[in-house]
């Protein structure tokens, strides 16, 4: 689920730019770039979840704990900040017109157009290399998880460019913040476990405790908005779940 | 190579962006993981504080954060 939703956010915001330079420069450079760039994002995923099973449980659990919790936390603050208004939101339209403007001041090169290629594999490395990250580091947090996770993955980006091409316009409908609230939840509540367990700390209920992490982070999280609005009390705030998520 | 540096940066970028955000976090799960063990507590209770830390880091760089850039 944390490897799917969070595969999501970066499929769409890839589409949006591989959309802008597929419709100005022509699809063919953009769609060979792009297929090109998961091609080696794939091989990364397949040679990074051999090497990370000759690695002990407990010393890959702390790194990748460590690493989650940067990651993870770092998109919830984002959210945070992003559902009290104090930072603008992601928008998915403003982008693709920003891009497709760009794309249309370089000159063009034939056939095969360089530029559409470059920018297509550019974006879907950068953006890929996030997935990467996320599917690598829930994966290895259990024997038999790295499936599950590449699969949640998979189904992202099949998702997002069926979508996409039946589009043919950015994914604007897709409630990026509150994607990436949760996503951020889900991956600190994950990282703290695994830090516990790399660390040797005992965890009430053992992997039952990731629900109360998940359960913590959220409630700190809403508090968090609300106090970010400027109320001190979240009450008379009026923040509701519903509210502090969907901005 | 510019877009291979692009890509390290990017790399480095998903980890931090408010460096003393990363740095606090990293700071907490060093003496959590360090400390506590010789500390001598109920090894139950080693996880609850390493959590109650990170929340408490969340909630101060987000509220300054917030303060810094008021509306």
């Amino acid at each position: 689920m944390a490897s799917f939703l969070a595969s999501l956010v970066e499929c769409v915001e890839a589409l949006t730019v591989v959309l802008a330079v597929g419709s100005v420069r022509g699809w063919r450079s953009a769609i060979v770039g792009s297929a090109a760039a998961v091609a080696i994002l794939l091989l990364l995923i397949a040679g990074l979840g051999r090497a990370l099973t000759r690695v002990p449980l407990q010393t890959l659990q702390l790194v990748i704990g460590v690493l989650l919790l940067l990651f993870g936390l770092r998109w919830l603050r984002k959210a945070i900040l992003r559902s009290a208004g104090r930072i603008p939101i992601h928008d998915e339209e403003a982008a693709f017109a920003k891009n497709s403007a760009s794309m249309r001041r370089l000159p063009g090169s034939g056939r095969w157009d360089r530029v559409a290629f470059a920018t297509a594999f550019q974006i879907v490395m950068l953006e890929g290399t996030e997935v990467v990250f996320i599917v690598v580091a829930v994966g290895a947090g259990g024997v038999g998880l790295l499936l599950p996770a590449s699969l949640g993955a998979i189904a992202a980006l099949v998702g997002v460019i069926a979508f996409g091409f039946a589009l043919h316009r950015p994914l604007a409908n897709v409630p990026e913040n509150k994607l990436k609230f949760v996503v951020g939840v889900l991956l600190s509540a994950f990282g703290t476990f695994w830090v516990g367990e790399g660390a040797d700390f005992v965890w009430p209920g053992g992997d039952w405790w990731i629900f109360g992490l998940v359960l913590g982070y959220f409630v700190i999280a809403i508090l968090t908005v609300a106090l970010c609005r400027g109320k001190t009390n979240p009450m008379e705030s009026g923040v509701n779940i519903q509210t502090a998520v969907s901005e | 190579m510019n877009w291979l540096r692009t890509i390290f940066r990017e790399i480095f970028g998903l980890f931090v962006d408010d460096g003393s955000f990363a740095l606090l976090i990293l700071v907490w799960l060093g003496l959590t993981a360090l400390l506590l063990p010789y500390l001598g507590w109920v090894p139950t209770w080693r996880g609850h504080i390493l959590f109650v830390g990170l929340a408490a880091i969340l909630m101060g760089s987000a509220i300054r954060y917030a303060r810094r850039n008021g509306s």
